[in-house]
């Protein structure tokens, strides 16, 4: 096949101490953790080996399966979101009439939310590499996102879905400027967690390539300075061309009919519309009650099973009609783009239901809901970590000296709860 | 061209990050900035096993010169599969491959192509090509080794009042050979072409470990150019009586099949990283990541559990086995996840 490899080459190659070297392969399928979550405890490492065996066979039934009709849907996907996004931006040259306007943002939206969830988000993990079609592959693919391609899939296929919810480990727990949980011990800043995490849901791109570009970890020293200047570059290059693209060309034209205030509007309406979907959808994946986080002790050992078992129990779906799926890329069904992050997204829909099964008979928790109640319960926990865990022991306790909690806390007077 | 260029990059201000052939694609199939494509607009079947598809190709493909031969591809099951063909129309037209329904491909050509179906391709390629000067040349063939010799006799035979050619071509029988009506019909038009045909199913092979059966069609092959396309034997064969004249020179060979090593019960072998220039010999367990860091070798790598895909690398020749699946991986170009697959036999590797 004819896949130029200048991209392969690009790719970063992390560096890695000796004990994660160990890791390289295939998670072993004997034998078990050391520490398992607490729920998961009741297992025994039989019981946890042939519960990594049954997933493994749902994941083998898919893959032999996988063909033509698969192909086939990816494609009309992506013929769908471009139709849309040409659509909505035609209309929008003409937005100062108002059905225009409403048409452009309306089909501006779709074709962003497409690209980014449905099409761009699973391609780059790699779920369609196996047509080996150089025009959807994860090598090749630059989605309609401020964030470079390659960046975040270091931070996120890397990074994220191989420490799924271990604290200190996976880096989406927390974004860095949020505690979503809490094992984050309490900062003055956390008061602001509620308004930051509003700021952050409309510019949301924007909010993730700052955080692939992992600052905190040049500062630590994990990550070179020369790597974090190539980033940073990426990401300039980028988003000059998002920017000249969404807000300077498009309304451009649109000022032929009167339209350029109009279009740019428009442009960034679409571009929040899309922001605010995919935040909200993303937070639901493992932010919602019941959502287990980790200690990084659970990766000694850990076999296949245990790393499946942590998958589940760190990841949440949303329930909802196939359109509403599609809508979030299948992130949906996070629990089962967890535990195969490389099988093909329209997949999940069948696979989920076994799964699911396969949770109840070994009394793990599998955790699902409608998008509004795993939203509400994703903002109040965030609403209600802005404040020390000890003023809501005390609140719920009806002690008085609440208040006086916040005020210690906020002087430095007493020491939070630490993980 | 200069015009097109600055319309197609004021055009991408607007597709990006995509191209503007990718958005061209929601009405165009034909278009597309990384792959090459054709047209196909001609299928013309000769019996039930085998099948002469000519296509248009698509902006990007440079003509062929008679004897190249170029990577076809096509999608099996949602899957993109690659074989190469020779080019067997003339230079200068289109171009035009005949295929025998032998493995998933070309069988998947001969019995599912139609006009206006879409071929993936790659650019023609290859050294199996007429002399620059005007030469007297022995041309022997077996089987589908004819496609890229009838593409030269078309080139050279109807425009070269001088040219002087002799074919030996092999065939199983007469309904197994491929252009056996065109060549009779070269054969008794032109003078400077002589064409002799030989059965195989009849008469056995011809023996071509010594001079004697080309002695009796062609006295004077030494002094020709000669051209040899077909089995990997009758290659063999023909190198070794070359040489033993003393002409290795003079003797053009094309392979086609590249010598695949079947997989061994003792798996693991020697993997070459090309690019670092580095070897590293292991066994059938160990994932090539680990074989090519412990060889000093710079690779690119993630997870290193098989999920993020940060560590493909493109596999040059050989085969890998997935240590999950057990699945083999064998494909020239093919992209590799070289933390959870260790070698099959030699392997190499473009890193």
């Amino acid at each position: 096949m004819t896949i130029t490899n200048a991209s392969v080459i690009e790719r970063r190659t992390a560096i890695y101490d000796d004990t994660q070297k160990k890791r390289t392969g295939v998670l072993p399928t004997e034998g078990g953790a050391h520490t398992r979550p607490k729920a998961a405890a009741h297992l025994t490492d039989e019981q946890v080996n042939e519960l990594g065996r049954e997933l493994d066979a749902i994941r083998a039934s898919v893959l032999a399966e996988r063909g033509a009709d698969d192909a086939a849907y990816i494609r009309k996907v992506i013929k769908v979101a471009r139709t849309c996004d040409l659509a909505g931006r035609t209309a929008l040259i003409f937005g100062k009439h108002k059905p225009m306007f409403l048409l452009g943002i309306a089909g501006v939206s779709m074709g962003k939310v497409l690209e980014n969830m449905e099409i761009g988000h699973n391609v780059l993990h790699g779920q369609w590499d196996w047509m080996r079609d150089p025009d959807i592959h994860s090598t090749t693919w630059e989605w309609d996102f401020v964030a470079p391609a390659r960046g975040w899939q270091h931070t996120h296929n890397d990074l994220h879905h191989t420490y799924t919810n271990v604290m200190g480990k996976d880096r989406d727990v927390g974004y860095n400027i949020l505690r979503i949980s809490d094992e984050q011990p309490w900062q003055k800043r956390d008061i602001f967690n509620p308004i930051v995490n509003a700021f952050l849901a409309p510019t949301f791109e924007w909010g993730i390539a700052s955080y692939d570009l992992e600052w905190d970890q040049v500062q630590t020293g994990a990550k070179s300075r020369e790597q974090f200047d190539k980033d940073l570059e990426a990401l300039k290059a980028k988003a000059v061309r998002q920017v000249l693209k969404d807000y300077i060309a498009t309304p451009l034209v649109a000022t032929l009919t009167g339209s350029g205030k109009w279009s740019l509007a428009g442009m960034i309406g679409g571009n929040m519309v899309r922001n605010v979907w995919a935040h909200s959808v993303i937070f639901c994946g493992h932010f919602p009650d019941e959502v287990d986080v980790f200690t990084e002790d659970v990766l000694d050992g850990e076999t296949r099973g245990d790393w499946y078992i942590r998958q589940m129990l760190g990841s949440a779906n949303l329930s909802g009609s196939p359109l509403f799926h599609i809508l979030t890329g299948n992130l949906s069904h996070q629990i089962e783009h967890h535990l195969f992050p490389d099988l093909p997204s329209n997949r999940y829909i069948e696979v989920a239901p076994k799964v699911r099964e396969i949770c109840d008979r070994y009394n793990l928790h599998y955790t699902t809901g409608p998008l509004g109640t795993q939203l509400a319960q994703t903002w109040k926990k965030i609403a209600k970590l802005s404040l020390p865990d000890e003023f809501w022991e005390r609140h719920e306790s009806g002690k008085p000296g609440k208040w006086q909690v916040l005020r210690d806390a906020w002087k430095g007077r007493t020491t939070p709860k630490t993980a | 061209m200069g015009v097109l260029k600055a319309i197609h990059r004021a055009a991408s201000v607007w597709t990006s990050p995509a191209s503007p052939e990718d958005y061209l694609q929601i009405i165009n199939p034909l278009a597309s900035a990384r792959q090459l494509r054709g047209v196909v607009t001609e299928v013309r079947r000769h019996g039930a096993r085998s099948a002469t598809i000519s296509f248009r190709p698509g902006r990007g493909w440079e003509p062929h010169l008679a004897g190249q031969w170029a990577r076809v591809g096509v999608e099996i099951n949602g899957v993109r599969q690659w074989r190469s063909y020779s080019l067997s129309a003339a230079q200068g037209h289109d171009p035009e491959i005949t295929v025998t329904a032998i493995g998933r491909v070309s069988r998947h050509l001969v019995e599912h192509t139609k006009t206006a179906d879409v071929l993936f391709l790659a650019p023609p390629q290859g050294e199996f090509i007429l002399p620059t000067g005007p030469r007297p040349l022995l041309m022997i063939t077996a089987g589908s080794g004819i496609t890229p010799v009838m593409s030269m006799l078309r080139t050279l035979i109807p425009r070269r009042p001088d040219a002087d050619v002799v074919l030996i071509h092999s065939a199983r029988n007469e309904d197994d050979a491929l252009f056996i009506d065109e060549l009779r019909t070269m054969d008794r038009q032109y003078a400077g072409l002589t064409v002799v045909i030989h059965f195989t199913g009849n008469n056995g092979r011809i023996d071509f470990s010594n001079a004697s059966a080309v002695e009796t069609v062609c006295p004077d092959w030494r002094s020709r150019k000669a051209y040899v396309c077909g089995p990997t034997e009758l290659l063999d064969d023909t190198e070794k009586l070359w040489a033993n004249a003393g002409l290795p020179q003079g003797l053009q060979v094309e392979r086609f099949a590249p010598a695949l090593l079947a997989p061994s019960d003792t798996d693991g072998g020697t993997i070459t990283f090309a690019k670092s220039d580095k070897e590293a010999v292991c066994d059938g367990s160990t994932p090539i990541l680990e074989v090519g860091e412990e060889a000093g070798v710079i690779m690119p790598s993630g997870c290193r559990m098989g999920i993020c895909r940060t560590c493909l690398t493109p596999l040059v020749s050989g085969q890998v086995r997935d240590l999950r699946t057990g699945e083999i991986h064998a494909d020239e170009g093919e992209l590799i996840q070289t933390c959870i697959t260790a070698a099959v036999g030699p392997v190499h590797l473009e890193v």
